[in-house]
């Protein structure tokens, strides 16, 4: 049954990566990614991670998607982009090469090289016999209470920030 | 009193800084005086020195005194201390003696030049660098001395620097006594490396030391020391200086080139004799070059018209024959005829000063004769001074002479023939001189007739007086020659006087010259190894050379049986033409050698450093093409780094 | 058969391999943006495999704190894209190539 749903959502995931990568069109790019991100919330359920699949779900699809549409709608990106022919000489079969020599590696480095000390880290033990959204809950809020609060801060600093620069420069106010 | 031999060198040391200082405004002839008075001064401590030296033993006549310790470095321990012993002490004493007499009459010669002061300036330093190389107790001092006096023959010689010639002759003589310095450097350093001390005196000075050296690093100091020794000395071949070195006053003729400097290689030789003797094959050689000197030089005196250059080469012809006497190890012999050669060639050169005074500045002898009734007083003490450099008895060149000959007919009889006839030239040259200058016919009255562009029309090598540089020709221009001033004149008397009894000194038989220098050369005492009877036959071959000389010359010149262009050929007047052969080769091989080396300079070296700011620009302007600007080409690069780094860990994971 | 954690770990690596080579292949500003977002993702399936594996809760919390992070980046991302496209429309990844040497 494990495999069945690995298989199918890999299935996916993979689909909507190329979709993402080989589309022309912006907006079928947004489209496709949201396919993989579905794909990726599914595998997390898989690996009894809950409460990450459901974030996904919600920030990364719901939220960050949806900024990308809008600034497509907004700029209106959405004609098509030049598939065929590439500027920068040499780019492609370098990145080729590169590409498939890293994946070359990690593979590698993913079967072979399985060294696995099993000490456990600060944060604790995952399983037990709580939930894993309490398990993540205490471990953000008293192991990595720092991380959270600045992690907080950046937040509100992206905004503030994100709101400055996409301002429309007012002429009456501001010399540009 | 032997403390007082600080004072020797002190005092004119003193009487430079004061004229440094005071001489613009001291003037003509406060200045002059000054300087004299110093000199004298020393002279008179010189005196009180020698007193001290023989109020005590034979033995102990050896008296160092330290004044500051200079050098401690390494090994090198060199101390500011002067050696009084009755080598220095004579030579402190007839370098102060006739130094004095010199100033004295400097102060009426220089008279008139704008830069009076000046002179006396150098003389005072030149009297100060003298005295330290003569009294200093080890090879560095002395060393300090004898640069210094090369210094100040350079400034003197060069001291009317606006003659061209002048200038020249100043730079020939510093540059040629430059060579000979190298050879004395590296016999120091040879020196130090062998005794680990530069010093003369005491236990463990390189004099006791000397026979501890073996004999080919004996060998190698001593021959250095000689081409130190022959640059200042002028002997063959760095003698090319000091013809040209007349272009001075006369006065520093005198003083520097023929009584003191000139005699500070033979000091060196005769001090460092330990060395010597541990080296046969440096004394021959010293002795060769000695001979060989002499001989040329008194060829080349046969056929000159300057009246100052005949005593140059004269000057060398004599040195030659004191180093020939160091070569076959008659040191005594050699100091006694650099005493009397300073008095009688001394008075010669100021003879002749007052000479070319009183012809108003010229120095041609074919334009002189008959001066005898205008200026009876030179001619006179210059007639002395003749006879004694002649080598006629009882006059003091005789006697120091037939020592030096008696010496090399006991070592070589071929060295003595040189001499012999050496000894003859000498005679002849310097008779030539005589019946030029003072007898014959007034050649000056037609040179007067003409004008003055004709007079200096022909061709001279040698320096005619062409633009006299001197400010009190206003007063002299045409008329009749003159007597010089009584102070000129009185310096002249007492050298005459001097080289009458000089030979006193060291009488045959009595000897108290060679006496009183015993303690300085021990057990290298070199007696004298002949019979009675050949030493008078000596004597006799001698005078006999000398008296032969003088008639030959007044055949040539007085009774002119003889056309006196076929006695002076173009050769010897010439030189032998080695000054215009070096001259060749300096301007030929040398000056290719000096441009290549220059143009190495500029492409090589100059080039490699250029090269590589060219080559780091070129590898810049290659390197630049990477930034092409392109965000995509970087992340390119990023991403290729990457899969390294994962290609080293995946090794390392796994390997 | 059970699904082995290696079969994870290759998917991510295929999913970051992709993305990696769509970021170096596209010129499009946001279509670069969204392959970033994949290789974000293919790190966030890793670790939950590894946190997974390694009874460890820290892997999760890395992958909580990666996508706050990645939101905040959006933010300010798309806030740069849009300040430049808005002076120079249609312009592209190569067209900010003013810092060439």
């Amino acid at each position: 049954m494990d495999v069945v749903v690995f298989a199918a959502a890999a299935a996916i995931i993979l689909a909507g990566a190329l979709g993402v990568v080989l589309s022309p069109n912006p907006v079928h790019c947004a489209l496709m990614l949201v396919m993989t991100l579905f794909g990726v919330a599914v595998l997390f359920v898989q690996e009894e991670a809950h409460f990450l699949a459901a974030v996904q779900v919600i920030v990364y699809a719901g939220a960050i998607v949806v900024l990308f549409l809008f600034v497509i709608m907004l700029l209106g990106v959405d004609k098509a982009d030049s598939l065929s022919t590439e500027p920068l000489g040499g780019q492609r079969p370098a990145a080729a090469a590169v590409a498939v020599a890293g994946l070359g590696l990690v593979v590698l480095l993913a079967v072979r090289a399985a060294e696995v000390t099993g000490a456990r880290s600060v944060a604790g033990a995952l399983r037990g016999g709580e939930s894993n959204l309490d398990v993540l809950g205490r471990s953000i809020f008293t192991d990595y209470l720092f991380a959270f609060e600045a992690t907080s801060a950046l937040l509100v600093i992206a905004v503030v920030g994100a709101v400055v620069m996409a301002r429309r420069p007012r002429d009456t106010e501001r010399d540009r | 009193m032997l403390s007082a031999v600080w004072l020797v060198p002190a005092l004119p040391l003193a009487g430079f800084a004061l004229l440094l200082l005071a001489g613009r405004r001291l003037g003509d002839p406060l200045a002059g005086w000054l300087a004299t008075l110093m000199v004298a001064a020393a002279f008179v401590a010189g005196i009180v020195t020698f007193a001290g030296l023989l109020g005590r033993d034979e033995e102990e006549r050896a008296f160092t005194f330290r004044l500051f310790e200079w050098l401690r470095v390494g090994g090198l321990d060199v101390d500011v201390s002067f050696l009084a012993d009755p080598l220095s002490i004579t030579m402190v004493l007839f370098v102060t003696g006739v130094g004095t007499l010199i100033h004295l009459y400097s102060i009426g010669y220089m008279h008139g030049d704008p830069r009076y002061d000046r002179f006396f300036l150098y003389l005072n330093l030149f009297a100060f660098s003298m005295l330290v190389l003569v009294l200093g107790d080890n090879l560095l001092l002395t060393f300090l001395g004898w640069e210094g006096v090369g210094v100040c023959s350079y400034l003197l010689i060069s001291f009317w620097f606006e003659r061209d010639t002048a200038a020249t002759a100043g730079k020939k003589a510093f540059i040629t006594n430059r060579v000979g310095d190298w050879g004395f450097m590296v016999a120091m350093f040879l020196t130090f490396f062998a005794l680990g001390t530069l010093t003369y005196s005491g236990d463990e000075g390189i004099l006791q030391r000397a026979p501890d050296l073996p004999e080919s690093t004996a060998l190698g100091i001593a021959l250095l020391l000689f081409v130190g020794a022959a640059g200042k000395s002028a002997q063959l071949p760095l003698y090319v200086w000091l013809p040209d070195a007349m272009e001075g006053p006369t006065p520093v003729s005198a003083l520097i080139h023929a009584a003191t400097m000139v005699t500070a290689g033979v000091y060196l030789m005769v001090r460092v004799h330990p060395i010597l003797e541990q080296a046969d094959t440096a004394l021959h050689v010293i002795a060769v070059v000695g001979a060989a000197t002499a001989f040329f030089a008194a060829t080349c005196a046969v056929a000159q018209r300057d009246i100052k250059r005949v005593l140059a080469y004269s000057t060398i012809s004599q040195l030659g024959y004191m180093f020939l006497a160091v070569g076959v190890g008659a040191y005594v012999a050699a100091i006694f005829h650099m005493v009397t050669h300073a008095f009688f060639k001394a008075l010669l050169f100021l003879g002749a000063g007052s000479v070319i005074h009183g012809v108003h500045e010229e120095q041609d002898m074919r334009r002189m004769g008959a001066l005898r009734a205008f200026m009876p007083v030179t001619a006179a003490t210059f007639i002395v001074g003749w006879l004694a450099i002649a080598g006629i008895p009882p006059f003091a060149g005789f006697w120091s002479k037939d020592e030096i000959l008696a010496a090399a007919w006991e070592d070589n009889v071929l060295l003595w023939a040189v001499g012999l006839v050496t000894a003859l030239l000498t005679a002849f040259y310097m008779s030539r001189q005589v019946f030029l200058v003072f007898f014959g016919e007034p050649r000056w009255r037609e040179a007067d007739a003409r004008s003055p562009e004709e007079a200096l029309a022909t061709p001279e090598h040698e320096p005619s007086a062409a633009t006299p540089a001197r400010g009190d020709e206003e007063a002299h221009v045409g008329g009749e020659p003159h007597e010089s001033p009584w102070l000129m004149l009185a310096p002249l008397v007492v050298l005459a006087a001097l080289s009458i009894v000089g030979g006193g000194l060291n009488l045959p038989g009595v000897m108290t010259l060679e006496h009183f220098l015993e303690p300085v050369f021990g057990d290298q005492f070199h007696e004298l190894d002949l019979a009675g009877g050949v030493q008078v036959a000596l004597a006799v071959a001698a005078g006999v050379g000398a008296v032969l000389g003088i008639l030959a010359a007044r055949e040539v010149y007085v009774r002119h049986r003889l056309q006196a262009e076929r006695v002076e050929p173009e050769l010897l007047r010439r030189a032998w033409y080695i000054d215009d052969g070096l001259a060749a080769v300096v301007d030929g091989p040398v000056e290719e050698v000096a441009e290549g080396a220059a143009a190495f300079d500029r492409r090589g070296i100059d080039g490699f450093v250029d090269g590589v700011g060219t080559v780091v620009r070129a590898g810049g302007s290659r390197l630049r093409v990477v930034q092409t600007g392109y965000v995509r080409n970087y992340a390119l690069g990023m991403a290729a780094g990457a899969v390294l780094l994962l290609g080293f860990f995946l090794a390392r994971a796994t390997l | 058969m059970t699904v082995d954690d290696t079969w994870y770990l290759i998917l991510g690596a295929v999913l970051f391999t992709i993305g990696g080579a769509g970021l170096l292949v596209r010129r499009n500003p946001l279509v670069m943006f969204m392959c970033v977002e994949l290789m974000l993702n293919a790190v966030n399936l890793t670790f939950v495999t590894f946190a997974r594996t390694l009874d460890d809760v820290g892997g999760q919390v890395v992958v909580f704190f990666v996508l706050v992070v990645a939101a905040a980046e959006v933010v300010v991302g798309l806030g740069i894209i849009v300040s430049i496209l808005r002076r120079r429309p249609g312009a592209t990844a190569d067209d900010v190539s003013l810092l060439r040497g």
